[in-house]
């Protein structure tokens, strides 16, 4: 590590491994950090799972348990947030061992990562990392009940073999349930990963199909599941927190008798002194403990804060809109360069240029950030619906004092994740409150007030753009400069420039075929706790270079499709290094290369699909844009209907989705419908405004996510169908979001000649008279 | 107070003031209503107060006393629950699930009152409930679907 990194360890007192930790949790942010090599050059790079804090683990004792009963538990050790992972991932083991899925069962694994492997659930990583330990994982569980059947039967392993939960001798007939062969094959020796003998394409029984449903449907349905809101004992208490509304804020002095004279009321008590950095650490505040939450939340109005905002008190949503578009007109960091383009742009024929907002966007998750803690005998156990269970566990140990032995972190369902809740904040204020009672069990809930207010929200932007065209409309220039604070300043507040990761997000890694160009990153500092929201830096870039290529095709007067397709070039498999971009989601630019094939891909299917080029009278119109990020390809024609006071409704979205081969497409579909929804609702009404240090939007009338009555009713999505296993898997939980936004202003435009720069739309649409 | 709740009768100590949701999951330990925002607008805490779907976080308790309080624990005792739930897991309506409890109690509320809704019945029913994960498609599938089996098994 470079003198740099060692400060930020340093200052934040984090380990070595828990700073490594932390930028992974980024979305994998492995090789650079903000610039910092944090990984010594002498260390051969590791990508993918490898890459990851404690990579994987593919051992059967530790994922398999057969019962004498019959009944296969897989464990899932990923945490399920609605992407599909507790279905999916035992999918392949119970796939690969020959299990009949109607007689699995799925165990959530608490945070362990020595023993399960890596465990960060986001980055669009499970299954892309897991897929082949858990099929090793399968086939080794597999083979050792077959041995034990050839054991049992006293013929040679080569002659048995496991079919739907039974292992068979051809020759005799003979057949063994897995359950009666459970006590033996646990006994057995695990086989080496060199003896494994995993299952062919065509042998899958699960795997590709989709053909399953969910595992946790029916208790879903019938109010059975347990999300992190959820555990309940009976000598439980409930709290509610006010929390500083300015990042960095203190409590200079706060009165709570009214609120400890409030029914139900146990206790009033200010909240530990905050870390300086935001990092996953609790903020400042002033907690109410009730008997019920709703009580805590009566109470907590009668609270009196007197308030240190800090420095972060003038943050002003509006004014530092300004200063970004100041910084994006002028020269900035230079992340990218080929060619000469200043020479480019004064030879062209034509240039344009313009620039785009994206705001700070909530994740609005509908389980609130919550959680539930007890400490027993100096053990604390905990239940967060945490994305990042292995940190929780290390926040937690730090905050209390005691090491991560005596911390038990069970990962319950997640009530929507979006990244939100990687950062388990909440979880340490649960086990905080309950050290402060004695170790009584204690709920702690954020009302939505509290989530839309104390957000890692994703960052703000101002993308510019500039381009020479030559006569006939060919892009011989590209100048793009992107100014958004950083996620890293959450570990090191003075970062001002976006992190290797948030440059490969679509920025630096565009893939176009241009013989000149450059990308800039001017600073840009954060005065709210930035975070990573649903494919994060993907989002901002995604909108502006996707709405910029169809201002461009506008320009050129050349339909939008073949423009972009031109533009894309020829089918080419790009090294991401050529790009600039080292960081290649953490993967092996190798194994990964950036394939424009696959992105014309997309782009021929959807436009395909979609029926491009359909003639809409006008207020009627589509639009096109496609993106590469986690390793995936998109590509989205949203169709929208602009009425005569300017209000967007979206009957049709397709979306075709490049991911490779496809371990569950049902859950695929399901993702990429909810990505469309996700992304047309934070084109439309996504916005979190400050003023004076403190968020403007309360809850959902003022933070509006779409409803029923403004989805689209129709959403298609295709799906590029692959049968060759051994080609590496592509992200699916974020890569669907970043084409929507641009896709839907695209579509304002062919429908009303209206350009949208700025996000949410909210009214732009309306037609001028 | 007394609440009937899914057809049982249960006594319960509770400011009078508390809203409903909260008497519910913190008070008898109910947890399958969901809390969501507090003030109506979101639809997780969605129950049948006498057949109609109503927001229990901003309903006081003793507004319940002496009514039939409906909960996702029980709605599938009726022909319309069952239906919804079994449309529900045919379809993989759910991706988080948190919200589909709610979306489930003013599904049933529309199909007692619609047994055929429209598209647009669909719609004013539901737009008070949001999905973050974003499975309207397959609600709107689910509603159809259970109303089509409704129609068959009355």
């Amino acid at each position: 590590m470079n003198a740099v990194a060692d400060a930020i360890v340093a200052s934040e007192g984090l380990s070595r491994r828990e700073f490594l930790r932390r930028l992974q949790a980024m979305g994998g942010l492995l090789l650079v950090a903000d610039g910092l090599h944090i990984v010594k050059a002498a260390d051969a790079p590791k990508y993918g799972a490898e890459g990851m804090e404690h990579g994987t683990i593919d051992n059967p004792l530790v994922f398999v348990m057969v019962g004498d009963d019959g009944w296969v538990t897989i464990i899932a050790h990923r945490s399920e947030m609605g992407q599909g992972v507790r279905t999916g991932m035992p999918l392949i083991v119970a796939d690969e061992m020959e299990a009949d899925w109607s007689k699995v069962r799925v165990q959530q694994a608490p945070a362990d990562e020595v023993k399960y492997g890596n465990q960060d659930t986001d980055g669009s990583r499970s299954t892309r990392h897991f897929f082949d330990p858990m099929r090793r994982c399968g086939a080794a569980a597999r083979m050792m009940l077959e041995q034990a059947a050839a054991l049992s039967w006293n013929v040679p392993a080569a002659e048995v073999h496991a079919v739907n939960h039974e292992v068979l001798h051809g020759k005799t007939g003979r057949k063994l349930g897995f359950g009666s062969l459970a006590k033996r094959a646990a006994k057995l020796k695990v086989p080496l990963p060199s003896a494994l003998r995993l299952k062919k394409a065509e042998e899958f029984r699960y795997v590709g199909k989709g053909n399953v449903a969910l595992i946790d449907g029916h208790d879903i349905v019938t109010g059975q599941a347990q999300y992190g809101i959820d555990p309940w004992f009976k000598d439980m208490s409930f709290a509610v927190i006010a929390r500083s509304p300015v990042l960095g804020g203190t409590v200079k002095q706060f009165d709570g008798k009214a609120a400890a004279a409030a029914p139900g009321v146990l206790k009033v008590m200010q909240m530990p002194a905050p870390v300086a950095k935001a990092a996953f650490h609790p903020l400042a505040g002033v907690a109410v403990i009730a008997n019920s939450t709703g009580a805590a939340m009566a109470a907590r109005k009668l609270l009196v804060i007197d308030w240190d905002d800090g420095a972060n008190g003038t943050y002003d949503s509006d004014a530092y809109r300004a200063s970004m578009q100041e910084s994006a007109h002028k020269p900035g960091k230079v992340v990218r360069e080929s060619g000469n383009i200043d020479t480019a742009l004064k030879a062209a024929a034509k240039t344009l240029e313009a620039e785009y907002y994206i705001p700070h966007i909530a994740h609005a998750t509908m389980e609130p950030p919550c959680a539930v803690a007890r400490i027993v005998a100096g053990k604390c156990e905990v239940w967060a619906p945490t994305q990042a269970p292995q940190a929780t566990r290390e926040d937690v140990a730090k905050h209390l004092g005691i090491s991560e032995d005596n911390v038990t972190v069970h990962v319950t369902l997640l009530g929507g994740g979006f990244g939100r809740k990687s950062k388990p904040d909440f979880a340490t204020e649960a086990a905080q409150l309950s050290q402060a009672l004695d170790g009584r069990p204690v709920k702690v809930t954020w009302t939505r007030e509290d989530d839309l207010h104390h957000d890692y929200l994703h960052t703000v932007s101002v993308e510019y753009l500039k381009a020479g065209m030559d006569a006939n409309g060919k892009v011989s220039a590209w100048l793009h400069r992107s100014v958004a604070p950083s996620l890293v300043t959450l570990f090191n507040p003075k970062a001002d420039h976006e992190s290797g990761g948030e440059l490969g997000m679509g920025f630096i890694n565009m893939p176009y075929d241009i013989p000149n160009l450059r990308m800039e990153n001017p600073e840009a500092s954060a005065h709210c706790r930035i975070g990573w929201f649903r494919s994060v830096s993907n989002i901002p870039h995604a909108f502006a270079v996707q709405s910029f290529v169809a201002e461009l095709a506008a320009s050129a007067n050349k339909d939008h499709r073949d423009y972009l397709l031109e533009l894309i070039g020829p089918a080419r498999k790009i090294d991401p290094n050529s790009l600039q971009d080292k960081w290649n989601h953490g993967e092996s630019p190798q194994r990964y290369p950036v394939d424009t094939g696959r992105l014309r891909g997309v782009v021929e299917k959807v436009t395909q699909e979609s029926g491009w080029g359909k003639k809409f009278a006008r207020g009627r119109g589509q639009g096109l844009a496609a993106h590469y990020s986690f390793v995936s390809y998109a590509a989205a024609v949203v169709e929208a209907d602009i009425d005569e006071l300017g209000r967007i409704s979206v009957p049709r979205v397709d979306i075709a989705f490049d991911c490779g081969p496809q371990v569950n497409p049902e859950r695929i579909r399901s993702q990429l419908e909810g990505a469309v929804i996700m992304g047309l609702s934070l084109a439309m009404f996504g916005e979190i405004t400050f003023k004076n240090g403190r968020a403007q939007q309360d809850n959902f009338h003022q933070y509006r996510v779409m409803r029923m009555n403004e989805a689209p009713s129709d959403i298609r999505v295709h799906l590029i169908p692959y049968t060759d296993w051994t080609m590496p898997l592509g992200g699916v939980g974020e890569p669907g979001i970043p084409p929507i936004a641009p896709a839907l202003c695209n579509a304002v435009f062919a429908a009303t000649g209206k350009r949208i720069r700025r996000l949410p739309i909210k009214d732009q649409a309306r037609r001028s008279a | 107070m007394d609440l009937k709740i899914n057809d049982h009768t249960v006594t319960v100590a509770a400011d009078p003031d508390l809203p409903l949701l909260w008497v519910l999951r913190d008070l008898l330990g109910m947890t399958g209503t969901k809390f969501g925002c507090g003030m109506a607008l979101c639809g997780a805490c969605t129950v049948l107060i006498d057949g109609q779907a109503l927001r229990s976080c901003v309903l006081a308790v003793s507004e319940a006393v002496g009514k039939n309080i409906t909960t996702i624990e029980g709605i599938g005792a009726s022909a319309v629950g069952a239906a919804l739930q079994g449309a529900w897991q045919e379809i993989n309506v759910p991706q988080c699930g948190y919200c589909q409890a709610g979306q489930i109690m003013s599904a049933a509320a529309l199909l007692q009152a619609k047994p055929q809704p429209s598209d647009a019945d669909i719609d004013a029913a539901m737009s008070g409930n949001i999905c973050r994960c974003g499975t309207y498609t397959r609600i709107r599938s689910a509603i159809k679907q259970a109303a089509n089996h409704g129609a068959v098994t009355k």
